[in-house]
């Protein structure tokens, strides 16, 4: 019996034998390093577009006030606060490749990881944007904080609303230690190569002299595994207490105990469809299919595949329990949604939710590229949707059928929304451009080389050493 | 610069001998381990496992300071939100007590896992003696490629044993691929 640690018993190499510590430093530095290609320059272009497209419409907003929204009562919360959700959704997958798929030794997140990091923080600034815009008054933003004013008053801490500023705000802070964290000993990396001055210059700046010392490394990956050990309850609480600000309220479709963890499976589902859409196009564009394999991107829709199905459970468990309650507001909050003025969104999110990802059962379209995307791309949008579902014909319809209304998005709310993805995507080209967009040290750490013992006399040398297993 | 070559040999800083497999490289570090050197580093580009064993290093002490900050996180979040909704300006909401204590289980997390962080981030960079942009190990050409793909052991001149002659004999005979002696501000 050959003495192996159990998780290599039948496992294939993760990556391609011809790849080798140079070449993973060299394909993943050359797109910082050399010019950038036209595409990036046409893509970044169209993505400065519709940052500027944000600009506008908040200047408009700020001038005219929520009004120039189509929000009114009861639908006082509508596009807004969809955004905020999805948005804070897609910023989930980052810190789950990053920090559960760390703790549970999963080697493949190496090649996804980083950029879905970046990912997580650009997704969590755009989620930020909209509950800071949305109170109407944004220069007032600081009186959630508990700064002490001239008022005499305190936050409520008894308020959900407050929970959120905490929960988002901290995950943005340690989501960003966390990224930066990893990013020293690639930084590194890049001032070692650096023919420019100002390359050696601002690299070795962040780089903070890092000298891959192993006495370095040893509190480094220590701090690393208590960074993983903290961001996985943090992940799961962020949207945990996203959700609190529904399910701590009366309105029927929001009031359920569900909420938390169908929020956290969602927020994972889009999570990982945004990384497949982002990860599909890098891929392509830079050359990285010896990086990210397929064996990668068909593990990745394995979990879509799981997602997707908890989230379609969780849809039927929600009309199942609106019935079984007896409660005739939660019942009818429920047939209103599928039957509804809204019905076309809810069947239009349960398409896209649940239906698309049961492709994923079949091997072909899991390891189709074109297939992938597509479904990827298909559940970002059933996501928005579902965000919306949830919102609006919740609120649409209050207790009061005199005060019933129906909300229709006016071309500031559109300005926003497609504004916000302007500033993700601006800052999603900025990073490809700049930052080594492949956790490169962590790679290098999962090559079947870097094991220390890895040649088979070696590993001979190595069991004989060994007691044998009873 | 002309002036510093004027200026006679400057003194040796450290010894640095490089590898190109990460095996060489660990049964070279047990073997400098055994001669007793004290102040001496290996530098890889990945953390190679083994390598605290194959170096003699005990436990990191980051979890000790995170613990610290942890605590200070959950403290001051619990004397925060006691004092300024219980005492302060007491906010009774849905008719419950102006200082519940489940309302506050959200925030409570929050700020311990937020210090935490910090105290992960701080503590290693602290532990590390970072940031330091001049360590001598930069004055070698060579090293440029430590964070690519090659391995390095260094022993500082510091070290009581260092002997510029014998140490240099000392790494020649772990068989690296190249040894070198690095001076101060060579570069």
């Amino acid at each position: 019996m050959s003495f192996r640690p159990i998780a290599e018993i039948g496992e294939t190499p993760l990556l391609p034998e011809r790849i080798t510590f140079g070449s993973v430093s060299e394909s993943i530095s050359r797109p910082i390093e050399d010019r950038a290609p036209l595409g990036w320059w046409a893509c970044f272009a169209v993505a400065v577009f519709f940052l500027g497209v944000l600009f506008v419409s908040l200047a408009y907003l700020f001038w005219e006030g929520i009004g120039a929204w189509g929000n009114n009562s009861p639908a006082g919360w509508a596009w807004d606060i969809t955004n905020f959700v999805w948005w804070i959704g897609i910023g989930h997958a980052g810190t789950l490749i990053s920090a559960i798929l760390f703790l549970f030794r999963q080697k493949w997140r190496t090649s996804i990881n980083r950029f879905a990091e970046a990912m997580t923080i650009f997704a969590v600034i755009c989620a930020l944007l909209f509950p800071t815009i949305h109170v109407g008054r944004p220069w007032f933003i600081y009186y959630p904080l508990p700064i002490p004013n001239q008022m005499g008053i305190w936050p409520n801490f008894k308020s959900p609303l407050l929970w959120d500023v905490f929960a988002v705000s901290t995950y943005f802070t340690v989501s960003l230690i966390f990224w930066y964290v990893g990013l020293i000993p690639d930084l590194a990396t890049i001032r070692d190569r650096a023919k420019t001055a100002s390359r050696r210059f601002w690299y070795g700046l962040f780089a903070l002299g890092w000298r891959g010392s192993n006495r370095h490394w040893r509190n480094y990956e220590r701090g690393y595994l208590i960074l993983a050990a903290f961001s996985t309850p943090l992940v799961l609480s962020v949207h945990s207490v996203v959700s609190f600000d529904f399910a701590t309220s009366v309105i029927p479709g929001w009031h359920t105990t569900i909420f938390p963890p169908y929020f956290v499976a969602g927020a994972v589902f889009s999570g990982f469809a945004m990384v497949m859409t982002l990860a599909i196009i890098a891929r392509t564009a830079y050359g990285l299919q010896d990086i990210i394999t397929m064996k990668h991107l068909e593990l990745m829709n394995k979990i879509m595949l799981v997602t997707g199905s908890l989230v379609g459970y969780a849809y039927s468990m929600e009309f199942f329990i609106a019935w079984y309650s007896g409660n005739e507001y939660e019942l009818y909050a429920f047939l209103n949604r599928a039957t509804g003025p809204y019905w076309w969104a809810y069947w239009c999110m349960v398409s896209c939710n649940v239906i698309s990802p049961q492709l994923f059962w079949f091997r072909r379209v899991r390891t189709s590229i074109p297939w992938m995307f597509a479904i990827s791309f298909i559940i970002n949008i059933g996501m928005w949707f579902e965000r919306f579902v949830i919102i609006v014909t919740s609120l649409h319809r209050d207790y009061l059928p005199s005060s019933w209304g129906y909300f229709s998005p006016t071309i500031v709310d559109v300005g926003c929304f497609v504004g916000s993805l302007g500033l993700f995507f601006t800052c999603f080209m900025l990073f490809i451009r700049w930052i080594p967009m492949v956790a490169m040290s962590e790679v290098k750490g999962v090559l079947p080389e870097a094991h220390p013992h890895h040649h088979r006399e070696d590993d001979q040398a190595y069991a004989e050493t060994k007691p044998a297993l009873a | 610069m002309d002036q510093i070559s004027e200026m006679g040999a400057k003194p040796v800083a450290l010894c640095l001998a490089e590898f190109s497999q990460p095996e060489a490289c660990l049964h070279a570090a047990e073997r400098v381990r055994d001669q007793g050197y004290q102040k001496w580093d290996v530098h890889t580009p990945y953390p190679v496992h083994g390598m605290d064993a194959a170096m003699g290093l005990g436990d990191s002490r980051l979890g000790w300071i995170v613990l610290c900050f942890g605590l200070t996180g959950v403290t001051a979040a619990f004397s925060m939100m006691y004092w300024m909704n219980g005492i302060d300006y007491p906010l009774i909401i849905g008719g419950k007590p102006a200082d519940a204590i489940p309302s506050m289980v959200p925030i409570l997390f929050e700020l311990t896992v937020l210090l935490s962080a910090f105290g992960s981030l701080l503590g290693m960079l602290h532990l590390n003696k970072l940031p330091r942009h001049h360590h001598p190990v930069f004055y070698s050409e060579r090293f440029d490629q430590c964070s690519n793909d090659k391995f390095f052991i260094s022993i500082e001149a510091a070290d009581r044993q260092f002997d510029a002659g014998h140490t240099k004999a000392f790494m020649e005979s772990l068989r690296p691929d190249y040894v070198e002696l690095v001076h101060e501000e060579d570069r």
